[in-house]
């Protein structure tokens, strides 16, 4: 699933290039949780991650691989861009899901540990403190007006550690910091902020959702992530 | 300076149902909407007090976006009703009229209208909402989205639906096509054939 995302991240256009002009169609699959729906509770409910997972994720999929199908198919750049937005939206749905499964765990499982190392020092460098990463994080993705993705993202430009967010389903790859200047960011942590990440257990409240869901971030991808980006 | 307010729904919290639920209807006006209008005031009150550029087009997305949320729920309250189908009112139900025969000429039927409203709002691709609009002008209906909140500005707004999560996820998860298939029996016509007769009479703005 890293793998995704490094693609993604590195080379959209060979990325695009070599799935889409395969003769024989690439098939997705949702990939599995390494947890059990319930094991994120009660930060994250079971209900929330079985419907998140089997029917939100699996819909993107579907479309995805329905996507990729009709462009295998299509002969006119007409064609071809009646599929764009089809690809971008269910690609990106599909990339950001996978992504969010991983950099998710449960407490037991070291969900909610940030420990000594390169993410907690990147963060304390950039952030000043790991509380305050979480204040402004929980801020900016509240603040998203629709649906959309919160990131902590690696800039490889500036060497830092930045707050980004998305819109929709839009992966990072250029993230807005708020500046009129987009970089290029790798994704760090994501959080998905889409009413249905949250709604059946927090209702309207998105706050209480920001705040819970650090119990389960999974550091130790995040750490994984940021020592591949700086590589 | 005057303050936006709630405006208040025309029925009680639980009148749209089994269509739209009780709980879905007390968290979106009180909750949702309520946000829209404090924000907006909010807004409102810290662009009266700005005195550079600098600072106002600071405030623009917050306008924009609580001002259209405003604006989008106070017309939804008034395009729902409660059913005819449960006895409780006339939602549902379009009139023989100039309304029903513009929609049956320009969609073929009204089965047809249904099912184009449907799958454009569907094809929402994150939060927003389908409408059915009519150019003043011409008379012409159209069925368009809007993204967010962003309110529905190319044409005079008949019939907005809300697919926002919020507005039906409690009760019908991620099958948004439930939802929208239930909706139905809670539209108000007679309100959007009042509007639709407004936008028409000819009136020079």
């Amino acid at each position: 699933m890293f793998a995704i995302a490094r693609s993604a991240v590195r080379s959209r256009a060979s990325a695009a290039r070599f799935s889409l002009t395969a003769t024989a169609a690439s098939i997705h699959t949702l990939p599995k949780l390494d947890y059990a729906y319930d094991a994120l509770e009660p930060h994250i409910s079971g209900e929330i991650m079985q419907l998140h997972h089997t029917k939100h994720h699996q819909t993107y999929v579907n479309g995805l691989n329905a996507a990729e199908e009709a462009y295998a198919k299509t002969e006119t750049p007409k064609e071809r861009i009646k599929l764009q937005a089809a690809l971008k939206f269910n690609g990106g749905g599909h990339i950001n899901h996978s992504l969010f499964w991983k950099n998710l765990a449960p407490t037991n499982a070291g969900g909610g540990a940030l420990e000594a190392g390169p993410l907690k020092e990147a963060i304390d460098r950039d952030f000043g403190s790991f509380d305050k990463l979480k204040e402004k994080m929980n801020a900016t993705t509240a603040a998203i007006q629709g649906s959309g993705w919160g990131w902590l993202g690696y800039n490889n430009a500036t060497k830092k550690l930045e707050i980004v967010t998305t819109a929709n389903q839009d992966p990072l790859l250029t993230g807005l910091t708020g500046m009129p200047r987009r970089t290029a960011h790798a994704p760090i942590i994501g959080i998905d902020i889409w009413e249905h990440a949250f709604y059946l257990q927090y209702k309207n409240v998105k706050p209480d959702y920001l705040k819970a869901i650090w119990n389960v971030v999974n550091f130790k991808e995040a750490e994984k992530r940021l020592v591949e980006a700086t590589q | 300076m005057s303050q936006h307010t709630l405006p208040e729904l025309p029925y009680p919290y639980d009148a749209l149902e089994p269509f739209i639920s009780r709980q879905i209807m007390e968290l979106h006006h009180k909750k949702h909407h309520q946000t829209y209008v404090n924000a907006l005031n909010a807004a409102e009150q810290a662009y009266a007090k700005a005195s550079t550029p600098k600072e106002r087009i600071a405030l623009q997305a917050a306008l924009k976006f609580n001002g259209g949320g405003h604006i989008n729920h106070s017309l939804f309250w008034k395009n729902l009703a409660p059913s005819k189908s449960e006895g409780k009112g006339n939602g549902g139900v379009i009139a023989d009229g100039a309304l029903k025969n513009a929609i049956t000429q320009t969609f073929g039927s009204f089965e047809n209208f249904q099912q184009q409203f449907t799958t454009a709002t569907l094809g929402i691709q994150g939060s927003g909402w389908g409408w059915l609009g009519v150019d003043p002008k011409t008379g012409r209906l159209e069925i368009t989205t809007t993204a967010n909140q962003d309110p529905l500005l190319t044409s005079v707004p008949l019939v907005g639906v809300d697919i926002w999560e919020h507005a039906f996820y409690l009760q019908y998860l991620n099958v948004k096509a439930d939802y929208l298939k239930a909706i139905w029996s809670v539209i108000n016509w007679e309100e959007a054939e009042k509007r639709f007769t407004e936008a028409t009479s000819g009136a020079r703005l």
